[in-house]
């Protein structure tokens, strides 16, 4: 979801070989659904801001078959877009929070468009101008996040589970559970995610409470349970787990399904498992922040994006599983089977992350930063430091003028 | 001071106002205030009184009922807590004045003899030279922290060469020296060339006058290029230490987020997940003022050792 890196050098890498990548080049047969006016804003300047994932959208890299999802866009509706890239769900919220950023399309998370939704920052969607919302499959409409389906378009989902280096982890030990990432044989071995909501999960559904649980000594017993785990976790990573995983830095990491399967391909010895404790189901989904310029035109945009082709390559490019059942079905055998489209067993398992009222979000944040850096001391301390650095400075510089005075004397 | 001077001055100064003093004023105004909800009558509500109301009022008026008739709104308001919540992070910042103090002093014991003995190069081949001590800076930051956690790694080139003769593997990576490591490698050319650009001012005949005198070569070093060179040490380290306390991608790299510093934790509350920008402008508060105490004294050596030489 995040390969930051890879796409830095793919930027570059494309910047310096490639000055101008024109749009469909690779002989697609276009065939576009005509249930909307494709042209409606062509020739009027319009600017789409769209705002997504790294590496999250199908470009073309040159590749077979390769799809530029924005190019084949830009050139059918003749509306610019202007795409930029967010690292995490709490990056894109504070983009938005802190204003002075203009988006017309944005793809959090489940969990974030609810708080989105909780905070008046997203615009109603007006489905007449989204008439593909149609093929998403019926799973995945009036989910918990946004129950009445009125702000958000399903764009990909997936599945967290442990990717696990079979030589390195003992045929034995059993990989379907949580506990695994807490076993000493491992020490220095587990990757962990380095963000509060996903860790905390996965603690919180080891001890058996909800992902989604509001429960105070239940956080905290989790929180406990993470520093517990500290000393044997070699690193809190996002990205970087791409490389360590695949290099065989690692035994065994939480990570995402459609990622996994990307790391497998480089490394035959690692495996996916998913604990029969049950997982986090996550939705990235398409929506429409209030800061949004032409709403019609990004609605236009997202019916785009639901365009049977242009799901099935995205699917295809990005590797995680598509809600849209016509793309679904043009998928090949082998990826409907695989880890990624988990059978209705592993689902009914399975939890999907909701927004958290206010205190509960306030409480995980400041366990997550007690976690990750050690210790407590007396709130007076920085009061006192603060006060000591002054007084020092103001010392200095009135020692120096004394001195200087004396000299000049 | 001319009045041409001033006119070309003052699109800097400008910029200083507009993008330093304001920021500056803005980080102090976010470390002394918090955001919080009242209702009607102006009083605070705690988050479980929040959650109280809106149950009662959705209770009332039903699920669809519009929220904002509640009469609920944000407030900002004066709060000392924020600084009082950075003292739980105290180790964190002690942790990194540690670590970049460590990576300061290496910096400086491997600079002063490079940057003395570019200083006594030939002109030409002295640009040479400095164009390769700045080489690694013509990459991007973030690669070359990249490049070491390849270099570093448990399967990394080092271990595998190690492993050639037979030796490691070594945990390198994810640890606090690997941290340190990050710091000096990114931050050794900023050591460098102000080291430099003092010592290339010092001319060769004090030099030799000293010899003549009958001082050794350790007594014309301590006696003669040390005190010279104090306002490029001086403002070496100021170089190197202020960004090295602040960093806060290499220890995510290097460090392998368990060994977090205050750059790290500064982060995590404007873009991380613990969104908390009072708690954060706390922090870089506390932050400043420690940077503005460690400036403070390197510039009163820096005073002393010129007046001294002057004597």
């Amino acid at each position: 979801m995040k390969k930051i890196f890879a796409l830095l050098m793919l930027t570059v890498l494309l910047a310096s070989l490639v000055p101008c990548v024109s749009a469909v080049e690779s002989g697609w047969e276009i065939d576009y659904s005509d249930s909307v006016d494709w042209n409606k804003f062509r020739d009027q300047g319009v600017t789409l801001n769209v705002y997504n994932w790294g590496e999250y959208i199908s470009v073309d890299d040159g590749e077979e078959g390769a799809f530029d999802v924005n190019a084949a866009f830009e050139e059918l509706t003749g509306i610019d877009v202007v795409y930029s890239n967010f690292a995490s769900n709490e990056e894109l919220y504070a983009k938005l929070k802190m204003g002075g950023s203009q988006y017309d399309i944005i793809i959090p998370s489940d969990y974030m468009i609810s708080r989105m939704i909780n905070e008046g920052m997203l615009n109603k969607l007006n489905y007449d101008n989204i008439p593909n919302f149609a093929y998403t499959n019926p799973q995945f409409v009036n989910p918990d996040y946004d129950p009445t389906n009125e702000y958000s378009v399903p764009y990909l989902w997936g599945i967290v589970g442990i990717i696990y280096n079979t030589t390195l982890v003992d045929a034995e030990d059993d990989v379907h559970t949580w506990d695994i990432l807490w076993n000493e044989k491992y020490a220095n071995n587990i990757l962990m995610f380095s963000n509060s909501r996903d860790t905390f999960g996965i603690a919180l559904k080891r001890l058996g409470n909800s992902f989604n649980t509001t429960d105070e000594e239940a956080i905290r017993a989790a929180a406990q349970s993470l520093i517990e785990q500290k000393p044997i976790v070699q690193a809190y990573v996002m990205d970087e787990i791409f490389d360590k995983m695949i290099g065989g830095e690692a035994a065994l990491a939480p990570y995402y399904a459609g990622d996994a399967i990307t790391m497998m391909a480089d490394n035959p010895d690692l495996a996916f498992a998913v604990p029969a404790g049950g997982t986090n189901v996550f939705v990235d989904a398409m929506c429409i922040p209030k800061t949004a310029k032409n709403q019609e035109a990004a609605e236009l945009y997202i019916n785009f994006m639901c365009e049977t082709l242009v799901a099935l390559k995205n699917a295809e490019y990005v590797g995680y599983a598509t809600p849209h059942t016509e793309a679904f079905t043009y998928l090949d055998e082998e990826t409907q089977t695989s880890v990624t489209y988990p059978d209705d067993e592993i689902l009914a398992i399975s939890e999907a992350y909701i927004a958290l009222p206010d205190a509960t979000t306030a409480l995980l944040d400041g366990l997550w930063t007690d976690i990750l850096s050690t210790g407590e001391s007396s709130p007076w301390v920085t009061p006192v430091f603060i006060v000591v650095c002054l007084a020092l400075t103001f010392a200095i510089n009135a020692f120096k003028r004394q001195k200087k005075k004396k000299t000049n004397f | 001071m001319n009045k041409h001077a001033k006119l070309a001055a003052f699109p800097y100064l400008l910029w200083m106002a507009v993008f330093i003093i304001v920021p500056l004023a803005l980080i102090v105004v976010f470390a002394f205030t918090t955001t919080v909800t009242v209702d009607a009558d102006g009083n605070i509500l705690t988050a479980e009184e929040i959650t109280e109301v809106q149950d009662a009022f959705y209770e009332e008026y039903g699920e669809d009922a519009d929220i904002a008739e509640l009469g609920l709104s944000e407030k900002t308001v004066f709060t000392l807590q924020n600084i009082l919540d950075v003292s739980k992070y105290m180790n964190t910042l002690l942790n990194s004045i540690w670590l970049a103090l460590i990576a300061t002093v290496i910096c400086l014991v491997l600079a002063y003899p490079v940057a003395y003995f570019i200083s006594r190069l030939h002109f030409t081949k002295q640009k040479m030279m400095l164009m390769l001590a700045m080489l690694p800076m013509w990459m991007n930051f973030l690669l070359r922290t990249y490049a070491w956690m390849t270099i570093l790694e448990r399967n990394g080139l080092l271990n595998r060469l190690f492993a050639l003769v037979g030796l490691g593997p070594f945990e390198m990576i994810n640890t606090q020296g690997a941290v340190v490591l990050g710091m000096v490698y990114n931050y050794l050319p900023f050591m460098i060339l102000p080291l430099y650009s003092v010592m290339t001012k010092i001319d060769s005949r004090t030099i030799e006058a000293a010899q003549d005198l009958g001082a050794n070569r350790l007594t014309v070093i301590g006696r003669v290029v040390l005190p010279l060179s104090v306002p490029g040490i001086s403002s070496g380290i100021t170089m190197v230490f202020v960004p090295a306390v602040s960093t806060f991608i290499i220890s995510r790299m290097l460090g392998g987020g368990t060994n977090m510093l205050i750059g790290d934790l500064i982060d995590l509350q404007f873009l991380g997940n613990a969104y908390n920008p009072n708690l954060g402008a706390a922090m870089s508060l506390v932050l400043m003022v420690f940077i503005l105490l460690c400036m403070s004294i390197t510039n009163s050596i820096d005073n002393e050792e010129t007046e001294v030489s002057m004597l």
